[in-house]
């Protein structure tokens, strides 16, 4: 599944204006609300009337009935270009690679991306009732565990195939947690300790507590515009050096242990002319920390079957040998919905261009994003991963 | 991994009476939605069958139910009989859920299952099922009456039935308690007996017209049984009795048949006719007005909640036979019943079970020559329904010819029949 050709660059794109709207546990909030507030501290920022955004690229659960068509019109913009990505974690890096390429093209010239979800006292179980159509008629009639009960299988089947242990995972949560405390936006502000993780409350075994990311309302958002405006705006951005995206990988495995990265990581580091030890940033989707697990050894961080050994060996705190989830990660800042698809990249902008809002790792100049969505059934179906870099 | 070996199990006590002090829970029910397709596994499960969707351009087998094959893109995906075996390769306890019904019935073992077929699939796991290990795989009925994956383990194990998933997707009669409303028929003392056998707590026994003889030896001498009497073709005598033990019935079981041979153009007046249908028809819904709603609303009673309604009937409600024109369209007004008592009773998880049966080896079809079946047949095969939540069995050889003729070709089974 490699690319026969090479593909062309990123080049003359920038990557700008990193945006979060502070999260809040539940809302009263509509998705509209987040979304708005998002798209006007983004043009704020970047010093742009909304009516100079001339392309949107939205990401929402709770929209419905709207789509981002109707999010044009209720939000009064006249994008030229307008597009809705339904990919769930996956959203934040197939929405910069989507934008990027109608830059890079003059179909537009700034796009806004933002990702935004409203979470009222309900809204969680509502959407696992319907979430998909296999979901729906395959998994959830069978205990209503949702996410936690599909992540559980796998986890269950990585411990079986690997070895790895809970205490493994937890080394992700402590470390993430430690991140997070210096995060002004973090929804989790108490310290994690690896024996509160291990004695946490069980939810669907293996998967405990601290396993878990809470479900909250909140918005990300950023700017992709060329480098040109993004220098005559006074923007500090940022590049991208590679990306990849695949859908519903390897459907012949029996159940999930890796995801469609292990297709495509080559292509990922050819295209950004590094290795993954060269990164000095990794930002992984962890909604559950199985999943880092499997990003790492997909992504190439270490070999397949030894992210345990890979977690035992490094430290994940900002400071440490493999500064991981920077901001905390969703299992610290929590999930907002689709903005937890962007949460990491918004994060990994911040790092390459030396604006973190916590913790800043020291001579960022390169971050590893991936991003994972949509347990349509039994595995998560869409996978992406980005490299991008700081500076010019 | 090497599991710990199993203690033994305690078997399931009896239930306790219910605290009358304590509100009765309000039935609820798993989430209802389903695709149309995914319905297509409903007819398997309603009578025991494994199936799943097979392409039938390239053959690959498909899970979830869908709309296209996986394989090929062809869109003449057929449900197909497939070797109910699998190996469970990854589990997990729902031990959290946000939906009612799921709270209540936490926790909740569910499994990942290679099927032989090809497929995985999401199961909810036996308690006896070894993760990973072999698996028997089993379509059931849930308490929406849709249909789910179960894992069973490969063979039978000690007091299986008594798993709480299988106490919850099934009406087994162990400890419930059972009305069987006509048991001066010999099918009705039938199925007596094979309550008793499989368990149940209690048996009341319909009796009508009592001032006739009912030799005492008809039923067997246990103190679980309990002559009650019950004519269904009396509204005040269903009424009574549903005043008196209506809210103790967990399964209730209709064995009431009228039986006369003959159509329609040579029967004299009316009188079969109405007969016929007082007893076959009526009688089903005088049981369903006087016993339904109470049945309904114990849906949920804990270990003492009602599980099923069964309903013998003749498998020519799917084909009327001339020689038996009137007790043919009495069964098909009776099968046409239970399909919206299946419905009005849905609410309260009560399951809805047909049992066809061929002709009966009794005294009104005495000239009839064989295969016939037995009143044993027809109560183990009441018994089987309850034990595995089936919605429909066909009893004995006649039953099943008739039933796999009509499912195949209805109008062409019309015409042999009445040769």
């Amino acid at each position: 599944m490699t690319a026969v050709r090479t593909r062309r660059g990123y080049d003359g794109v920038a990557v700008a204006v990193p945006v979060t709207v502070p999260y809040e546990r539940y809302s009263t909030r509509t998705a509209h609300w987040w979304i708005a507030r998002a798209l006007g501290r983004l043009t704020a920022a970047a010093g742009l009337k909304p009516r100079d955004v001339d392309g949107l690229c939205v990401s929402s659960f709770t929209l419905a009935p709207d789509t981002a068509v109707g999010l044009v019109q209720h939000l009064g913009l006249t994008p030229r270009w307008l597009d809705h990505v339904p990919m769930g974690g996956a959203s934040g890096i197939v929405a910069l690679r989507r934008a990027a390429r109608a830059v890079q093209a003059g179909d537009a010239e700034v796009v806004a991306c933002v990702a935004g979800d409203t979470n009222h006292v309900d809204s969680f179980r509502q959407l696992l009732s319907s979430f998909s159509r296999f979901a729906m008629d395959a998994s959830y009639p069978h205990g209503g565990g949702g996410p936690n009960a599909a992540f559980a299988l796998l986890t269950d089947a990585y411990m079986r195939a690997t070895g790895a242990t809970r205490a493994d995972f937890g080394r992700l949560a402590v470390a993430q947690r430690a991140n997070a405390l210096a995060f002004p936006h973090a929804l989790m502000k108490s310290p994690l300790t690896l024996e509160q993780y291990l004695a946490a409350r069980p939810i669907s075994d293996p998967i405990h507590l601290y396993d878990c990311v809470m479900p909250c309302a909140g918005a990300e958002a950023f700017l992709v515009l060329s480098e040109a405006r993004a220098r005559d705006l006074g923007l500090t951005a940022a590049r991208i050096l590679g990306t990849i995206e695949r859908h519903n990988a390897f459907p012949e495995d029996p159940i999930q242990l890796r995801g469609g990265w292990a297709a495509d990581a080559d292509d990922l580091w050819s295209m950004a002319g590094m290795a993954p030890s060269d990164v000095d940033v990794v930002e992984t989707y962890d909604d559950y920390p199985v999943i880092v697990m499997m990003q790492f050894e997909d992504l190439g961080l270490c070999p397949k079957g030894e992210g345990p050994a890979f977690v035992r060996a490094n430290d994940f705190t900002v400071g440490g040998s493999v500064p991981h989830n920077t901001s905390g990660g969703q299992l610290s800042v929590g999930q907002a919905g689709a903005a937890g698809g962007y949460l990491g990249l918004v994060e990994a902008i911040r790092q390459v261009t030396g604006s973190a809002l916590g913790g800043q790792v020291a001579n960022a100049r390169t971050a590893l994003v991936g991003g994972f969505g949509m347990i349509n059934y039994d595995r998560g179906v869409c996978s992406a991963a980005a490299v991008i870099g700081g500076g010019p | 991994m090497s599991e710990p070996p199993r203690p033994p199990r305690a078997p399931l006590p009896k239930p306790p009476r219910r605290d009358p002090q304590v509100r009765m829970p309000v039935p609820l029910l798993p989430p209802a939605q389903r695709s149309r397709a995914a319905l297509g596994m409903l007819a398997a499960a309603a009578v025991g069958a494994f199936r799943l969707q097979c392409c039938t351009a390239c053959g690959a087998a498909a899970y979830p139910p869908r709309d296209a094959c996986p394989s090929c893109l062809s869109v003449d995906l057929a449900w197909t009989d497939l070797e109910p075996a699998g190996t469970a390769i990854a589990e997990t306890t729902v031990r959290a859920a946000t939906d009612p019904y799921f709270r209540e019935h936490l926790p909740w073992r569910i499994g990942t299952v290679v099927t032989a077929a090809g497929p995985s699939l999401v199961a909810s796991l036996h308690r006896d099922v070894s993760v990973p290990g072999p698996v028997r795989l089993s379509l059931k009925i849930d308490k929406a009456g849709n249909p789910i994956v179960v894992a069973l383990p490969p063979s039978d194990t000690p007091l299986m039935e008594e798993d709480p998933l299988l106490r919850e997707l099934t009406a087994h009669p162990r400890h419930r308690r059972a009305l069987v409303t006509d048991a001066r028929s010999e099918t009705g003392q039938a199925v007596v007996r094979g309550l008793l056998a499989a368990g149940a707590a209690k048996v009341f026994a319909g009796v009508a017209e009592d001032w006739r003889p009912f030799p005492a030896a008809a039923l067997p001498a246990d103190e679980r049984v309990e002559i009650v009497r019950l004519d269904v073709t009396d509204s005040r005598s269903t009424a009574d009795l549903a005043a008196s033990i209506g809210g103790k019935v967990d399964i209730l079981v209709n064995t009431a048949e009228h039986v006369r041979p003959g159509g329609f153009v040579d029967r004299m007046g009316m009188t079969d006719q109405h007969a016929a249908f007082e007893v076959n028809v009526h009688g089903l819904a005088r049981l369903a007005q006087t016993f339904g709603a109470a049945m309904r609303a114990r849906g949920a009673d804990g270990p003492n909640a009602a599980a099923a309604l069964v309903d013998v009937l003749p498998i020519h409600a799917h084909a009327n036979w001339p020689a038996y024109g009137l007790l043919s369209a009495t069964a098909a007004a009776r099968h046409s019943l239970l399909q919206c008592l299946r419905a009005e009773l849905r609410p309260g998880g009560i399951r809805v079970i047909a049992v066809y049966t061929g002709p009966v080896d009794e005294a009104w079809r005495q000239e009839l020559p064989p295969p016939k079946v037995t009143p044993k047949q027809i109560a183990d095969g009441v018994v089987r329904a309850l034990a595995e939540g089936l919605e429909e069995v066909a009893v004995g050889d006649v039953a099943r010819d008739i039933l796999e003729r009509h499912l195949t070709d209805p109008k062409a089974l019309e015409r042999e029949i009445s040769r």
